[in-house]
């Protein structure tokens, strides 16, 4: 299939790219922000009562506004690209459904929990576990389809399994490394053993889908094992594996060095990990481009009117910087241990 | 018609998921701006009782929240999965809109929800305050977005069709179109009047169950007073909107009278069974000329009836009985909140049997919205876009049996919801104004617990 770029200076070619650009960073910004929030739900039937009660503190004021950049994402792609949303949820019709079902649980049971009659409250934990748990399957899966083009078949469904768990695993990992963050003493302790735990599966699954994505696409195997290619591409798996030999390391460290009263390398683990989502996301990214279902339907074809586009750009350019502002505004009100036990 | 039916299902998924979601904005839209209310009263008088009623309900204003929150993100998906043929006609306006609520709306009053709730302690007072008006302003906005593109389908504007798809012409002739107005302030009204009775019920339940103290005085009063204001203020904008309908949408208006034939000096039919078979209502009781008297001001004045809209008319029943129920419930809120104020304004107390009434009515305001919305959306059918786009047209590819098995998953998860939302809610009222709850008053600038303590997990246990 030939890949005609249209002339990108008028608006019918780069307003496409811009938006894009825009769904490209809200779904990154959902992955990354609301994968902690799901990670920590994850992590829920590992830690007790008291140790919940803080992990919850921790996400509380963060997960409404985190889900929302999923809102955002798929508003993208269904108000700047309709045909590819049609395709691409028509072909993901009930994993779609179990993940709406997944992200209502988990959502409620957030306020449920604190607010029903103490007895019910180990209903809603439990809740608030399948909730995560089935939200993050369910988006493992899709990803899993949709790298593969939506592949049928038996070894496409057992790949999109293997991807659902390897998702999953690695919210888990984000949500280990925030409660690092984000808590201390005994409960920061067995975060650190939760994340060493978690790492692995990841490391897994972007394996899984790197070596995936070129055997099924003739052109993405072409992008990347070309010889011009792999020279300026060859640092992006370099430094996956860096990436995560640096969170293997700081893991293991981190024991030793918070007994010697070293908080230094508390971010580490996090921040390393959201860059190994980076990079798959980015090598994802580069993958499929300029198109938005695999080898199927281009950024160009999908796009709706360029007047449609061109109005809502207008509103995005003025008011995203102003939402990334307050929303950083509301991390850094909320920056520290979370004292949740201590609020009385 | 097979059994699984994509048109039928998908129409019954989206009415399911819809009608959810709405209960939940409709309380949170006015209740923002009464905790609001609660809040600048305290920063400017001090009572305690005013910053007592802000903490018992910015809980059921967060819980209300979060159930809006997700159901909405299920309609998010649906318009796309279970409606392709909308977004392929219309997206290029509907699209925008919804971008826009979501740009402009639910981030900020999902941003700021978090410090409303849990940042008390840790910005200062005056911060705290404009982070709960933000988030009244986010979940108004967000109303007014979404009603724009409502409105919209209903009385389309500045638009041209080329190749069958819909282009915009002017964005404020489509943003402004001819029932917003109308359908903006009926819904906001609306919203008051939800909240005004929930606020109403619940804190006539806790002064029934022998709790007397300020906070739930203050919550009552402004429950009741609030609703004797707005009753009639939402019968006369209610009637502005259906003469803007009777403009732009008449079969919906002939559906709603159950006027089946047009004619001069139409009679108002109050009460009947109406008959699609035999294009008559049984049992009517009616007022002579009075449907020509309040839709033309004048007892001979014309009016169309179902006969006027061969194929093109919405079934007559459903809308007959929804406007019905609307209008009944309306009217009984009038009379309670009317006969309430006048007694707390003679006694500054309720009687028991008045604060039974509102007890009963706590959630009537859901049952009046709902009806309303069944009048107003199935009116508009068989069109999906008034004139431009049909229902059937639109619908998914998505085989039935996938259909019919999601729309089993989300009916019982709701099922399970609502009950869960209206127990809590009355066993929050409960435990409100226990002594155990030994909540401290926050200082004007300073660290406090307010809410975060709940919410932290320290709970009422």
């Amino acid at each position: 299939m030939p890949e005609t770029i249209p002339d990108l200076s008028q608006p019918a070619g780069w307003l496409p790219l811009a938006f894009m650009l825009v769904m490209g960073l809200s779904i990154l910004a959902y992955v990354v922000l609301d994968g902690f929030d799901l990670g920590i739900g994850l992590l829920f039937p590992a830690a007790g009562d008291a140790a919940r009660d803080r992990m919850i503190a921790s996400i509380g004021p963060f997960w409404d506004a985190n889900e929302t950049w999923l809102v955002l994402g798929v508003g993208v792609l269904l108000v700047a690209f309709p045909r590819a949303h049609g395709l691409v949820l028509g072909e993901l019709y009930l994993p779609v459904a179990v993940m709406l079902v997944g992200l209502t649980l988990r959502g409620v049971a957030f306020d449920f929990r604190v607010k029903a009659r103490a007895t019910h409250k180990r209903s809603w934990d439990r809740a608030f576990f399948a909730g995560s748990a089935i939200t993050a399957l369910a988006q493992g899966y899709m990803l899993g389809k949709f790298v593969t083009g939506f592949e049928q078949g038996l070894w496409a469904y057992l790949f999109a399994g293997l991807i659902a768990v390897c998702l999953a695993s690695g919210y888990t990992l984000l949500g280990a490394t925030w409660l690092i963050i984000k808590t201390d003493g005994e409960l920061q302790g067995r975060a650190i053993a939760w994340g060493q735990r978690a790492l692995l599966l990841l490391a897994v699954g972007i394996a899984a889908v790197s070596v995936t994505t070129p055997m099924i696409s003739e052109r993405v195997y072409d992008k990347w094992f070309g010889i011009q290619n792999m020279i300026v591409l060859w640092p992006i798996p370099a430094m996956t594996a860096l990436l995560f030999f640096i969170v293997q390391r700081t893991l293991a460290r981190l024991p030793v060095r918070l007994a010697d009263g070293n908080r230094y390398g508390e971010w580490v683990p996090f921040g390393a990990t959201v860059a190994i989502f980076l990079l798959a996301f980015h090598g994802l990214a580069y993958s499929l481009f300029p198109y938005i279902v695999l080898d199927r339907l281009t950024v160009w074809d999908a796009a709706s009117a360029p007047k449609s586009l061109m109005f809502m750009f207008v509103g995005t350019v003025v008011v995203l910087p102003v939402i990334i502002a307050y929303s950083i505004y509301s991390y850094r009100v909320f920056r520290g241990k979370s004292t949740a036990l201590e609020y009385d | 018609m097979s059994s699984a039916d994509p048109l039928l299902l998908s129409r019954i998924q989206f009415a399911a998921n819809i009608s959810f979601h709405i209960l939940f904005p409709m309380i949170t839209i006015a209740l923002a701006w009464i905790l609001l209310f609660f809040k600048l009263r305290y920063d400017r008088t001090g009572k305690e009782q005013w910053i007592n009623a802000y903490r018992l309900w910015v809980k059921i204003f967060a819980l209300s929240f979060a159930l809006g929150v997700v159901s909405g993100i299920t309609m998010s998906f649906q318009f796309g999965t279970n409606w392709p043929g909308f977004m392929e006609t219309v997206g290029n306006i509907a699209g925008p809109l919804l971008a826009y609520e979501v740009l402009t709306a639910f981030f900020l009053e999902a941003t700021f929800l978090g410090i409303m709730l849990f940042g008390f302690r840790r910005v200062s007072n005056r911060v705290h305050t404009v982070a709960t008006a933000l988030v009244a302003i986010g979940t108004s906005l967000s109303a007014f977005w979404i009603l724009s593109l409502s409105s919209w389908m209903h009385t389309p504007a500045g638009y041209e069709m080329i190749d069958g798809v819909a282009h915009v012409t002017d964005w404020t002739e489509a943003i402004f179109n001819p029932s917003l107005p109308y359908r903006f302030l009926h819904t906001l009204v609306a919203s008051f009047l939800t909240a005004a009775f929930l606020m109403a019920g619940l804190s006539a339940y806790r002064w029934l169950r022998g709790d007397r103290t300020e906070g739930v005085a203050a919550a009552l009063r402004t429950g009741v007073y609030l609703a004797a204001l707005l009753a009639p203020v939402q019968i006369f904008i209610g009637d502005l909107h259906g003469l803007n309908t009777l403009e732009h949408q008449p079969a919906k208006v002939a559906a709603m009278e159950g006027l089946w034939t047009s004619q001069r000096g139409a009679p108002l039919v109050l009460f009947g069974f109406p008959d699609a078979a035999a294009q008559t209502n049984h049992f009517a009781l009616t007022v002579p000329k009075g449907a020509a008297w309040i839709l033309t001001h004048d007892v001979d004045g014309a009016l169309q009836g179902i006969d006027a809209f061969p194929g093109e008319h919405p079934p007559v029943a459903p809308v007959f009985w929804a406007f019905r129920i609307m209008v009944g419930i309306g009217v009984l809120m009038l009379f309670l909140s009317w006969a309430g104020a006048w007694r707390m304004l003679r006694n500054r107390a309720l009687d028991t049997w008045l604060a039974r009434g509102f007890v009963a009515m706590t959630f009537s305001g859901w049952l009046a919205v709902l009806a309303g919305w069944y009048t107003t959306e199935i009116g508009r059918q068989p069109y999906l876009v008034s004139g431009v786009l049909r229902t059937s047209d639109a619908v998914t590819t998505v085989p039935g049996s996938s259909i019919a098995l999601t729309l089993a998953a989300y009916l019982v998860l709701y099922a399970v919801l609502i009950t869960a939302y209206v127990s809590v809610v009355f066993y929050m009222a409960r435990i409100a104004g226990l002594p155990q709850s030994k909540q401290s008053t926050p200082r004007a600038h300073g660290p406090s617990s307010l809410v975060a303590r709940d919410h932290a997990g320290a709970g009422h246990a």
